[in-house]
């Protein structure tokens, strides 16, 4: 019998593989881990246990939580019932918080722990619909009486009650799920507008994972690591998706700040990771070596560059030389072997970065180093859609669609998607459905083209790629991902619209510059402080220079300030994955970009609110320096 | 009969050479209770926890705990009973890894000898592993997994200051004294201080006795409070009662402030 549902697959997996490690979580030091028997019964009970709870066919479970083996044993157990298990970002708060649990009708929420717990109360009165509320980890919670609360194992307890008055209720609800229930309903993260809420059947996510699979191999005894926000679908889609499909191993870290030690522990087969980690991790990888001994120092200057020769001939499909393949050997000795072991990549098969594009620099990077990192592409509504091949690896493609995937491009130019793995459609919201959804034909809202290769080429969002008043066209993401090469900047955001010329406002990397006006005996307090230095406007300009070395005369940048504050998600500057929100950023600092493009003005008062962590805020006021780019530097 | 974990300081005088540093002071300590003790600088706090803790011994007056007159004993031999300090100046070893200044501070339960625990016999790798279990409690506890392996001496000072209490606490003391264990922190430090601080008093019934200069959090946190000045003890009670009292307030403040 074909399984048509991911619990169906559950339980084909266990009972083929009963004792293959399904799931591991690092606590306490220790990696504890669950068989594929054990993950089904935690399911089946804390199944039964909603189903004790009056949980029924059609309810909604929202969870806030980092990645945890309850996370998918939730997910699971509320598809088995024929639920819909909404994720939320778990750094949600507020008024964020409240819209996507009171919208998705959510009637239960499992929260991780007290501090989620505290958000979810504080937010009581808002969130009438909401009938229980579900935790794990009992620390700090003693004193708490609030009658919603319930304990995730005491659920399970009166699981393994409710399975003995209803012997065969959690086989028989799984047997009769169907492929075009909703498997999830995951907000997508609204760089324009509210959050919507996309339902993805499992047929969806099966078909997706399938089509993953017939383009690249994954294997049972591969193992991968858990660490991208549940909420976000391309975790349910390897994490819950395709490790019951295909049988892999799922690692959760011990706490977010721990995930690069726990990726060197596990030295995952494959791993998934959005642009911003990738940037970091060559950010870190370049102030490290600046911090080594000469010896690490000038072995690593002198390979790096035949690592980059290398992967650039591979990627044309060009033969190695025989100078080449010796160099590039005893580089892997001396550096390349040493630096992806560093990184927990000893044994990556394949790296995905997805969600937003990726520098070409950082690219030939990792594939310098020898990790064979590759794009992928997708979005919550259609799930990954394209990947490039081991054999088509190319810089700024994002490779061909999976088989089962029609894709094709309307007359402006957008990325338009086909086949089983398109969504159901938003929750509540036939308006954003029927425009985005049209003749079975999904607008995913991408700029793209096909190269000479019939490789899809995303540019930009569409909304984003703009001109300047002379009519040139330009990208900003391709701008700002120049300047998210360089370890000194995080985050950029560049404004042209409809302007004489480019101009960027930039976010500093605190901790990299940091080191840096230590070593140059730069004093600086806070990082508003720092980002107003001249010495660090001086630093930020010679990066500002080197990329506009690499732009064509009419979109170089011409002036830059550096903001006061770093761009955050509980700003809501953001979204939850840190893509930023033009439309919201452009409001919020309108100021700021009038001053920008007023030549006569060198500096601009700025006054901000900034949101803590848990809510609070407070204000920062002082000025912004603007420094204009001298030269128009022509591209060699 | 003493309850657990009961401090009892009576009639303590401590000086040196001419300066009466503590003067005929006298306070118990509530099972189970956080008991902060605030003053001026140089009001002799640090004096006192010092005495409590045998590092110095009173010239006059007597120290029980639990019941004990423990006025003459070592530090080690008081530490042993369950008591347990923290320092204001941090007595971490800089060069060693948080976790195995951790398991430093369960030393004082460990039984295996040198030459057993050198060749790490049976006996010796079972208590190891238990040892291990409750260090790594707290650190789960305090939250700090990502430091497990890092040198104390190259983490951020608010860092090392939980470190500190990490130490203090794997010894399983009845009580701990702090000194001044949200120095140098900024606010949401502070808080996370004072989370860890009320969750150990809560979930572990441990007595506290705190040195603190941050008003709010002493107000916030104490279910008591004892206030010295020049030595000498000028208020007891709940700290709302010590912050209306005259004394208190022309210690701080200075005669006019009474108006």
């Amino acid at each position: 019998m074909a399984e048509q549902t991911l619990p169906q697959y559950l339980l084909e997996q266990a009972r083929r593989n009963p004792r293959g490690i399904a799931i591991r979580e690092k606590e306490k030091g220790i990696w504890q881990q669950w068989t594929w028997q054990q993950y089904l019964n935690e399911v089946r009970d804390f199944a039964n246990g909603l189903a004790a709870l009056g949980f029924q066919a059609g309810d909604k479970l929202a969870i806030l939580s980092d990645n945890r083996p309850q996370v998918y044993w939730t997910m699971s157990a509320v598809q088995a019932l024929h639920g819909m298990p909404v994720p939320l970002y778990q750094d949600s708060i507020g008024a964020q918080l409240e819209y996507v649990i009171d919208h998705s009708d959510s009637i239960m929420v499992m929260a991780e722990d007290q501090e989620q717990v505290d958000k979810v109360l504080d937010s009581k009165a808002n969130l009438p619909k909401i009938r229980q509320v579900i935790y794990d980890d009992p620390k700090g919670m003693r004193d708490y009486d609030d009658p919603l609360l319930i304990r995730f194992t005491e659920v399970q307890e009166m699981g393994r009650q409710y399975a003995q008055e209803h012997p065969n209720f959690f086989e028989d609800h799984i047997a009769a799920g169907k492929a075009d229930h909703v498997a999830l309903m995951g907000y997508t993260s609204g760089t324009t507008g509210v959050p919507k809420g996309a339902m993805l059947s499992h047929a969806n996510l099966i078909t997706a994972v399938q089509g993953m699979e017939e383009v690249e191999p994954y294997y049972p005894e591969d193992e991968t690591i858990a660490y991208l926000p549940p909420a976000w679908v391309g975790d349910t889609f390897w994490s819950l998706a395709g490790s019951q499909i295909r049988g892999f191993t799922i690692n959760c870290p011990e706490r977010p700040e721990t995930v690069q030690e726990n990726i060197r522990e596990i030295a995952p087969h494959f791993i998934v990771a959005p642009p911003a980690i990738w940037e970091n991790l060559v950010s870190e990888v370049q102030v490290k070596m600046e911090d080594s001994t000469f010896m690490k120092r000038w072995l690593y200057n002198r390979f790096m560059p035949i690592g980059y020769e290398v992967a650039r001939a591979q990627m044309e499909k060009k033969p190695l030389t025989g100078r080449q393949k010796f160099l590039r050997a005893l580089g892997e000795f001396f550096v390349f072997g040493a630096l992806r072991d560093q990184f927990g990549f000893r044994r990556i098969r394949s790296a995905y970065t997805g969600g937003a594009p990726l520098g070409p620099e950082i690219f030939l990077f990792f594939r310098a180093l020898g990790i064979n990192l590759k794009q992928v592409y997708g979005q919550t509504e259609t799930g990954v859609t394209c990947v490039q091949r081991d054999d088509e690896v190319a810089m700024g493609t994002v490779g061909t669609p999976f088989p089962n995937v029609q894709m094709t491009l309307s007359e402006d130019g957008e990325v338009l998607v086909s086949g089983p793995t398109v969504f159901l459609g938003y929750y509540k919201n036939p308006e954003a459905t029927a425009e985005t959804l049209q003749d079975g034909w999904l607008h995913s809202g991408d700029a793209a083209f096909f190269d000479q290769n019939r490789h899809l080429v995303v540019i930009d969002r569409a909304k984003d790629v703009t001109s300047l008043s002379d009519g040139t066209k330009f990208a900003p993401q391709f701008i700002e991902n120049k300047l998210k090469f360089s370890p000194y900047i995080k985050e950029v955001v560049s404004v042209g619209q409809d302007r004489p010329y480019v101009a960027a406002m930039i976010n500093i990397d605190m901790d990299n510059v940091g080191r840096w006006a230590e070593k140059q005996r730069v004093a600086y307090t806070t990082f508003t402080d720092l980002a107003q230095k001249p010495e660090v406007y001086d630093l930020i300009s010679r990066e500002v220079d080197r990329v506009n070395s690499d732009l064509p005369d009419t979109t170089q940048i011409r002036r830059f300030l550096l903001l006061h504050k770093e761009l955050d998600a509980d700003d809501e500057e953001l979204t939850r994955t840190r893509k930023v929100r033009r439309g919201f950023v452009a409001e919020k600092y309108a100021d700021l970009i009038e001053a920008l493009f007023s030549e006569e003005v060198n500096e601009v008062p700025v006054k901000s609110i900034i949101t803590y962590q848990d809510g609070r805020q407070s204000t920062i006021d002082t000025k912004l320096a603007i420094r204009s780019v001298d030269k128009v530097l022509t591209s060699v | 009969m003493a309850s657990e974990g009961e401090l009892s300081i009576q009639n303590v005088t401590r000086q040196f050479g001419g300066v009466v540093a503590v003067n005929d002071v006298s306070f118990d300590t509530r099972p189970g209770e956080i008991l902060s003790v605030i003053g001026p600088n140089g009001a002799g706090k640090t004096t006192v926890l010092n005495t409590i803790s045998g590092f110095y011994h009173p010239n006059s007056g007597s120290i029980l705990f639990e019941g004990r007159n423990i006025t003459d004993y070592s530090p080690s031999r008081i530490a042993a009973l369950g008591v347990a300090r923290t320092f204001q100046n941090i007595a971490l070893f800089r060069g060693m890894t948080v976790l195995e200044n951790l398991m430093l501070g369960r030393h004082v339960h460990m039984r295996t000898g040198v030459l057993a625990a050198m060749l790490r016999f049976g006996p010796a790798r079972k208590e190891e592993v238990a040892h291990r279990q409750v260090v790594e409690d707290i650190i789960d506890f305090l939250e700090i997994q990502p430091l497990r392996k890092r040198p104390v001496g190259a983490l951020a000072y608010g860092l090392q200051k939980r470190v500190e209490l990490g130490r203090a606490l794997a010894a399983r003391p009845k009580i701990l004294l702090l000194d001044e264990p949200m120095g140098g922190m900024n606010v949401e430090e502070k808080e996370d201080m004072a989370r860890f601080i009320l969750d150990v008093n809560e979930e572990l019934g441990t007595t506290v006795v705190l040195i603190e200069h941050d008003m709010g959090v002493v107000m916030d946190i104490s279910d008591r409070v004892v206030v010295l000045d020049v030595g000498q003890k000028i208020a007891e009670g709940t700290p709302n009662e010590v912050k209306e009292s005259p004394a208190v307030i022309q210690a701080y403040l200075g005669a006019q402030a009474l108006g």
